[in-house]
């Protein structure tokens, strides 16, 4: 997916005065947040579950190559091919070799981030291959040609009314308003394809080193069909989505639907192991794991290495403020919110991500919220220091912080200083009090009034009040 | 009992009289209070800007103008977090001064929990006969647990109190966002306001005044010249009309 980072701040503009998106996040944020609130209190301990998760994770990361080499051979006893692409281009010329040495023309795919992450949508309809995307949301999207704008519900940007207009463009069929017809005509539209399907790519929520299995949730069934109709089935996952057992995933699966939705579990869990075997009527007759890194080992020993723990629950999105306001297309690439914003500068480049460390009030809401305790906050903070240090930030901007920084540090400068600022301001907020307009913090007063300060400055008050005694 | 007061620098150069009534709180519970005159700053701007280094020597500074105090007491949550916790976990975490500001982090006190915590308060000079509604700052409410403590203050300076909705919400504020991104943070003062509008009380209280300038200047902006809007000290102090 092109990086779109750079223009956070304009596209954010547009997202919050469009109706129809302000009026989508309205509804999502009940559903989201509202949703989790329930689906944690069912649990008793929660907190001790997202510590041990939390550890789990860390434990995985730490011994990476020790697991994912673990994976590896439990797949490729059970009949599985691994494939290690270090690159968004080595994953995509993997499947596109796949697709090519076995004739493939057509392709069904369940969501997977991954393949937005490295655009292989692209590469495959590029060399002639029908591709079709089956959770119903990617298959809005693909429907509209626009990316997903959460990671969990990628059409939660779109009304139901512009969904009834794409479909009945698309389907030519009239136009229907009730979401249950939409979704039986997405269905039949969906159904052919499934049954005539070269090949089946899915993405993977983990990967199991001890069997070898790959494991993807879903709440819509299409999955199944992905991994099980076509003659080859294609996994392509994050390396980072390895975990030691199934009784891991046991542990991580009460945190990932309640944190997502407030779900207590998914509709489907699809385990795949390995290919059909002689006496198994079901399943493909080749199955591919494709292993990515892009830009992952970069981060193993890093300062950033917390974020690999991320189990793409989407929670953090879901409980910002930020995103609540501006969705997730704002935010430029396929990862929005405030896992976006550590993760785009990390895979893109912090030269590329623009604003996105800064989208954000450091409120806290996402860390608390994370089912793996991932410190957001610090890890945002972490690519700003960067930005600092590498001078990327704005000029004025970076005067401004090294003034400041001057007189800050020198308290008897500062004192007068602030001595005068202080007068300057009372006068400017004039009768009312109130500052209307200030160059320079015009990002504060095109929108509020800026209370002037009431007089004297504290230590001024303080001093004469000690002088007076 | 020595304490010292650390002031903040929006207090000093916005709402003096918030900390003058941090002062009268404190020594009206019997305090011996010092305000080190050369004090500025917690370092948070420098901080979440990125600049490492200013608020290391920032956080240095305080350590040194605080030392000799019993405690040290901040009329803000999110000044009190960055010393708290932020000095501690991540400046100076792994460092030779990392034990010195523990100790400065285990004296440290946001206002109302020392008031309430610390000096398990029974009463408050203030008397406030009006409605409040409560906005929780993000770093004082997240980082350290600010809660009930102030709501405590307000029952017993007689408020009634009138919760809105979303009052854990942030309100945009968020120090420099407020004007690197001032379109989204107005965005989120203005769901505040809403709030607001919605609990209808006489005053808007809060802990943090970064926070309480940002929903008032849009309060302002609105139209709104009507509802009055109060850190909990001057209320708990008997300070709303800014008289010393």
């Amino acid at each position: 997916m092109q990086v779109q980072s750079m223009h956070f701040k304009q596209t954010a503009s547009g997202k919050l005065n469009d109706a129809v998106l302000q009026g989508a996040m309205k509804k999502a944020k009940g559903k989201f947040v509202d949703g989790r609130a329930l689906g944690v209190a069912e649990v008793d301990n929660w907190e001790d579950i997202r510590t041990y998760a939390a550890e789990l994770r860390n434990r995985v990361i730490d011994n990476l190559d020790a697991y994912l080499l673990e994976f590896e051979r439990n797949a490729i006893r059970r009949g599985a091919k691994v494939h290690w692409a270090e690159t968004a281009e080595e994953a995509n010329a993997i499947v596109l070799g796949i697709a090519q040495q076995n004739g493939v023309k057509t392709v069904t795919k369940s969501k997977s981030m991954v393949t937005e992450e490295i655009a292989l949508n692209d590469v495959l309809i590029a060399a002639g291959i029908h591709v079709m995307e089956t959770d119903l949301g990617e298959y809005i999207l693909q429907l509209a040609h626009e990316p997903p704008s959460h990671i969990v519900a990628p059409a939660m940007h779109k009304s139901k009314e512009q969904v009834a207009e794409l479909f009945a463009a698309a389907h030519h069929k009239p136009l229907l308003t009730d979401i249950g017809e939409l979704t039986r005509e997405a269905r039949e539209q969906l159904r052919s394809h499934f049954l005539a399907a070269d090949m089946g790519i899915s993405g993977a929520n983990f990967i199991v080193a001890e069997t070898g299995t790959t494991l993807t949730v879903t709440n819509e069934g299409n999955a199944d069909l992905v991994t099980t109709v076509p003659r080859i089935h294609c996994v392509v996952t994050g390396i980072e989505k390895v975990i030691p057992t199934l009784e891991d995933f046991a542990t991580l699966i009460r945190l990932l639907p309640r944190s997502a939705i407030g779900q207590s579990i998914v509709n489907y869990l699809t385990l795949t192991t390995g290919v059909k075997s002689p006496d198994e009527t079901d399943g493909p007759e080749q199955m591919h794991v494709v292993l990515v890194d892009a830009g992952r080992t970069k981060l193993v020993g890093s300062d950033m290495k917390d974020m690999l723990r991320c189990i793409r629950c989407g929670a953090c999105m879901n409980h910002c403020p930020v995103y609540q306001n501006v969705g997730g297309h704002a935010y430029g690439w396929v990862y929005p919110g405030p896992m976006g914003s550590v993760l785009t500068p990390t895979y893109v480049g912090i030269e590329n991500a623009g604003d996105l460390p800064n989208a954000a009030t450091f409120c806290g809401e996402c860390q608390v919220v994370c089912p793996v305790k991932i410190p957001l906050p610090d890890l945002m903070r972490k690519w700003r220091e960067r930005q600092f240090d590498q001078r990327l930030r704005p000029f004025g901007e970076r005067f401004v912080m090294s003034v400041w920084a001057f007189f800050i540090q020198r308290p008897r400068l500062y004192a007068f200083a602030s001595r005068i600022g202080v007068r300057v301001a009372v006068w400017m907020g004039g009768k009312d009090k109130l500052i209307h307009s200030l160059p320079g913090i015009d990002g504060w007063t095109d929108g509020r009034d800026m209370p002037a300060p009431q007089g004297r400055t504290f230590r001024e008050l303080y001093a004469a009040r000690k002088g007076g005694q | 009992m020595k304490v010292g007061l650390f002031v903040t620098c929006l207090v000093d150069l916005v709402r003096p009289n918030i900390g003058f009534a941090a002062l009268k709180l404190l020594e009206d519970a019997g305090c011996e209070v010092i305000v080190p005159p050369d004090q500025t700053c917690c370092g948070q701007p420098g901080y979440n800007s990125g600049a490492r280094d200013v608020a290391k020597a920032l956080a240095r500074k305080v350590l040194a103008e605080f030392r000799d105090c019993d405690y040290i007491v901040a009329p803000s949550g999110s000044c009190s977090g960055q010393i708290k916790v932020h000095a501690v976990e991540d400046l100076f975490h792994g460092e030779p001064e990392e034990a010195e500001f523990r100790a400065l982090a285990a004296k440290w006190f946001e206002l109302s929990d020392f008031l309430v915590n610390v000096l398990k308060r029974d009463s408050v000079p203030g008397k406030f006969a009006g409605s409040v509604t409560y906005h929780d700052s993000c770093s004082g409410l997240r980082e350290l647990g600010i809660k009930q403590q102030p709501r405590a203050l307000l029952a017993k300076a007689g408020c009634t109190l009138n919760e809105m909705q979303d009052s854990e919400k942030c309100c945009g504020f968020g120090g420099t966002f407020s004007i690197k991104l001032g379109e989204i943070s107005t965005r989120m003062a203005e769901n505040k306001c809403v709030n607001i509008g919605v609990a209808g009380a006489d005053a808007l209280v809060g802990g943090d005044l970064g926070c309480l300038l940002n929903i008032e200047g849009r309060l302002r902006r609105n139209g709104d010249l009507k509802t009055k809007v109060y850190h909990f000290a001057e209320i708990a102090a008997g300070m709303t009309e800014g008289k010393q």
